[in-house]
């Protein structure tokens, strides 16, 4: 096999690793005596297995006991995790790793080849029944579907150990983002011995060995998770912080009340708290932007209204909606408009000229009234739609704007509230007309919300089925650059509306102002306990 | 009365059967399951899902399985959502914390509530009576929902001298029952009062005032025991409630306790988790009502099973 030396980006992100591996305090600083930290969770930790987990908050923990591949660092760019480099094969099909040789277990022993590849069998393995069994076959990994729908034995996965150190990886397409996936918490090593010694409870504290920076001493299901320095982690010299603390709180105002109080480090900000916060305590909050984007998906298919088939009628709605309003009065947290899909800030993403994002808001009625009489609307023969959202204040309030907005070009909008699961289950059955919904990005890269709009997504409840699209993503993911075909993605997103764009997320939180280390330009907001520390007053 | 209790317990299993059949076709009637996400799973991951957890079988052989399961080695099955653990790993954790607060608020609600209940029913029309009962009033109004955050303003914020939520130790309960008990507390003063007064003007109680007996025994030995009647058929249902915990005192005060399991696991549609706390609940609930009535029993002597 023809192999050769990773390019350019793994050399750049080699050199800065020496730097970025974890915390970088630096000179001069004095390192507070409590390097404790403590931060909020929402919800309690659905599971530690990391090939088990499904949720954002379960991999900010994950994050901490496990390692992967490769980390992130303060911007969300890749460095050294347990593998050191990789090598492309010519034809980009093929992935092969140096893993580091001081990778440890917290229970000593060394951390090698064979425990992704023990991992990774175990994702696709149909008796582990992931949920996220799918993230190996969005990684494209030879075989993961057959694996995973229990045609082919775990073994025949296409990632394998040369060596003790040495992982090589097969996927079925060349994928330049491949490396980017890396970073996701379902893709960590597990101990196998471990695992085989204690089942479903190798996860307790006490019993779950990792190879991240931490270990885990407690787990007060639904009231804490306790975390100290694991002194066998290869960078533990550099690591600063102690403790890490995560106390769950189901209320988010209940949370900003205890972070008050001081018992919290960090907590996210209850929506429209933002503007009082930011006058009032400068320095602790902070709006950052984040890896998701909100929109409403209109219903184009074969269940969906008749009016939403007409292209001008999906216009006219998105062009109606102010989202100017939406953000400055309703959210207030720095979030952006939207009339694209793809986050504005995602590596490697430009927004492309789509044409209406620049018109002004009178602009936009003028045209949405236009299109919306040629379709055959108006005052004779009214408009009525139903938009259904997830049991949240932030969503009614949204969609009640949106009602008052849309009630301007004679649309009548009628707002269903549903819990979170029905709301789903509707989507899912094609029993909707609009939508509320939100994606976020699995990794820092365009195609994690470009491809949810294809016609064989599983994410495209409106049925919007799009040859010319399907094929823009499909050239993507072989494109050498593939910016022109992101932007021509989202052009044709604009021209045929399945999905009305509303706003990118901000990230708001408070933060007390002698942590430091907080990855603040990192969009996916992942962040290692590794690289922070507390300074002294 | 012991063949009393044999015809009760015996009447109580095919009660909690008719329980588990019902929540168990209403849980899956409703729409959505357990691993309905915003990504659709593709059908192979939903299969191997559904295997794993036997949710492939048809709706008359997974309740046949789970009863089994209970009957024979007391397995409440795996949690659909905390995917590393039982139900009964679930239930052992969260149940003592739940147990805790509520049986300290139990103690305390009844504890102050007959009390001064009591007291206002002696002072009838007092000063005393005003206060018990405005008081009585004033905490049944106001929603824990609304006093729980109020607390931990006041004690945690403000003052500072209180945890704001977790379970950490004594000092981490103090909030929790002060939230769970006084609208218990209300109610148990006003029962005991308005039924106190009732029996302050009965025969008895006036021949006993008639023999000229001091009015402390008057009211301690004669009075209170039927008064108590339709306190402790309030009690036996408050007490279960009160121990299986309270979602408010759960989310706000972060204890981890079970009560919170109950909308959790229906929001969720975990089925297992669903499942185990309805049938601890109504386990307890006929439990105590057992106990109320033998209670009861003991308390009127006019009562004989």
């Amino acid at each position: 096999m023809n192999v050769t030396r990773t390019l350019a980006s793994s050399v750049l992100a080699l050199s800065l690793a020496w730097q970025a591996q974890a915390a970088n305090v630096p000179d001069g600083v004095t390192l507070a005596e409590n390097q404790t930290y403590t931060f909020w969770l929402l919800d309690a930790i659905k599971s530690m297995d990391p090939q088990i987990n499904t949720d954002a908050e379960g991999s900010d923990v994950l994050r901490n006991l496990f390692e992967g591949l490769y980390n992130e660092d303060e911007k969300g760019g890749l460095v050294p995790g347990v593998a050191l480099e990789h090598e492309v094969s010519e034809d980009g099909k093929t992935y092969t790793f140096k893993l580091r040789d001081n990778a440890k277990w917290s229970d000593g022993a060394p951390v090698t080849a064979n425990d992704f590849v023990y991992a990774w069998r175990r994702l696709a393995d149909p008796a582990t029944a992931s949920e996220y069994a799918w993230y190996m076959e969005l990684m494209q990994v030879e075989n993961a579907s057959a694996v995973v729908a229990g045609d082919m034995a775990p073994d025949e996965l296409g990632v394998k150990a040369v060596d003790e150190h040495t992982l090589e990886v097969k996927i079925d397409a060349p994928m330049p983002y491949f490396p980017q996936m890396l970073v996701h918490a379902s893709t960590f090593p597990v101990p196998q011995s471990v695992i085989d010694a204690n089942g479903d409870n190798w996860t307790r504290a006490g019993t779950l060995v990792g190879n991240g920076a931490y270990t885990l001493v407690e787990h007060q299901l639904g009231e804490r998770v306790v975390m100290e320095k694991n002194d066998t982690y290869w960078d533990a010299e550099h690591t600063v912080l102690q403790t890490v603390i995560a106390l769950t709180i189901n209320d988010v105002n209940q949370g900003l009340t205890r972070y008050m109080a001081g018992e919290l480090d960090r907590v996210d900000m209850p929506a429209g708290q933002y503007p009082r916060m930011e006058k009032e305590y400068p320095d602790q909050a902070t709006s950052v932007p984040y890896n998701c984007s909100y929109i409403y998906m209109l219903n184009v298919g074969e269940k969906g209204p008749e009016a939403l088939k007409d292209v001008r009628v999906r216009k006219a709605l998105s062009y109606a909606i102010d989202r100017d309003i939406i953000v400055d009065k309703i959210l207030q947290g720095g979030q952006h408009p939207s009339y694209n899909w793809t986050h504005w800030a995602t590596a490697g993403f430009e927004i492309p000229d789509i044409e209406y994002a620049d018109w002004t808001q009178p602009e936009r009625l003028e045209k949405a009234k236009e299109l919306l009489t040629e379709a055959g609307y108006g005052p004779d023969k009214p408009l009525s739609l139903r938009l259904q959202y997830n049991t949240s204040e932030d969503h009614k309030k949204i969609a009640i704007a949106a009602s008052q907005m849309l009630k301007q070009i004679g649309v009548n909008l009628t707002l269903d509230n549903y819990e979170w699961k029905v709301h789903t289950d509707r989507m899912q059955s094609q029993d909707f007309d609009m939508a509320r919904y939100a994606w976020c990005g699995d990794y820092n890269e365009a195609s994690t919300y470009l491809d949810l709009m294809a016609s064989y997504s599983g994410h495209n409840n409106g049925e919007f089925f799009n040859d010319d699209y399907d094929a823009v993503i499909k050239d993507s993911k072989t494109a050498e650059d593939p910016l022109p075909l992101y932007q021509k993605a989202e052009m044709i997103l604009a021209d045929e509306m399945p999905i009305i764009p509303l706003y990118h997320y901000a990230k708001v939180f408070m933060l007390k102002e002698d942590i430091k280390g907080w990855p603040l330009d990192n969009l996916n907001q992942s962040w290692y306990a590794k690289d922070l520390y507390r300074v002294a007053e | 009365m012991f063949s009393y209790i044999l015809k009760r317990i015996a009447i109580a299993i095919p009660t909690l059967l008719v329980l588990i059949v019902i929540s168990f076709v209403l849980m899956h009637a409703a729409p959505g399951g357990p691993f309905t996400a915003e990504r659709e799973l593709p059908p192979e991951v939903m299969a191997n899902l559904n295997a794993k957890y036997g949710l492939d079988d048809p709706l008359w052989k997974q309740i046949g399985t789970y009863v089994w399961n209970i009957v024979s080695a007391f397995d409440f099955g795996p949690s659909f959502v905390y995917k590393d653990r039982t139900v009964n790993e679930i239930i052992a954790q969260g149940f003592p914390i739940t147990l805790t607060y509520g049986l300290i608020s139990f103690v305390l609600a009844v504890l102050v509530g007959v009390t001064l209940g009591v007291a206002a029913a002696i002072r009838h029309n007092s000063m005393l009576d005003y206060i018990a009962v405005g008081m009585s009033i004033g905490a049944q109004v106001l929603p824990n929902f609304v006093m729980a955050p109020i607390l931990v303003l006041v004690f945690t914020l403000w003052l500072g001298w209180l945890p704001g939520g977790g379970w950490q130790g004594p000092e981490y309960w103090i909030l929790p029952v002060i939230a769970l008990s006084t609208s218990f507390m209300a109610s148990i003063a006003r029962i005991t009062r308005s039924s106190m007064l009732e029996v302050l003007t009965s025969n008895h109680i006036r021949t006993a005032r008639a023999k000229g007996l001091p009015e402390r025994r008057v009211i301690l030995r004669h009075a209170l025991k039927p008064a108590m009647l339709p306190v402790i058929s309030y009690l036996g249902p408050a007490f279960v409630a009160m121990i299986t915990g309270s979602v408010v005192v759960d989310i706000y005060f972060s204890t981890g306790g079970i009560g919170k399991a109950f909308v959790d696991s229906a929001l969720n549609r975990d089925y297992a988790v669903m499942m185990g706390v309805t049938i601890l609940v109504g386990a307890l609930t006929i439990f105590f009502n057992l106990v109320v009535d033998i209670l009861y029993g003991w308390i009127d002597p006019k009562i004989r099973y």
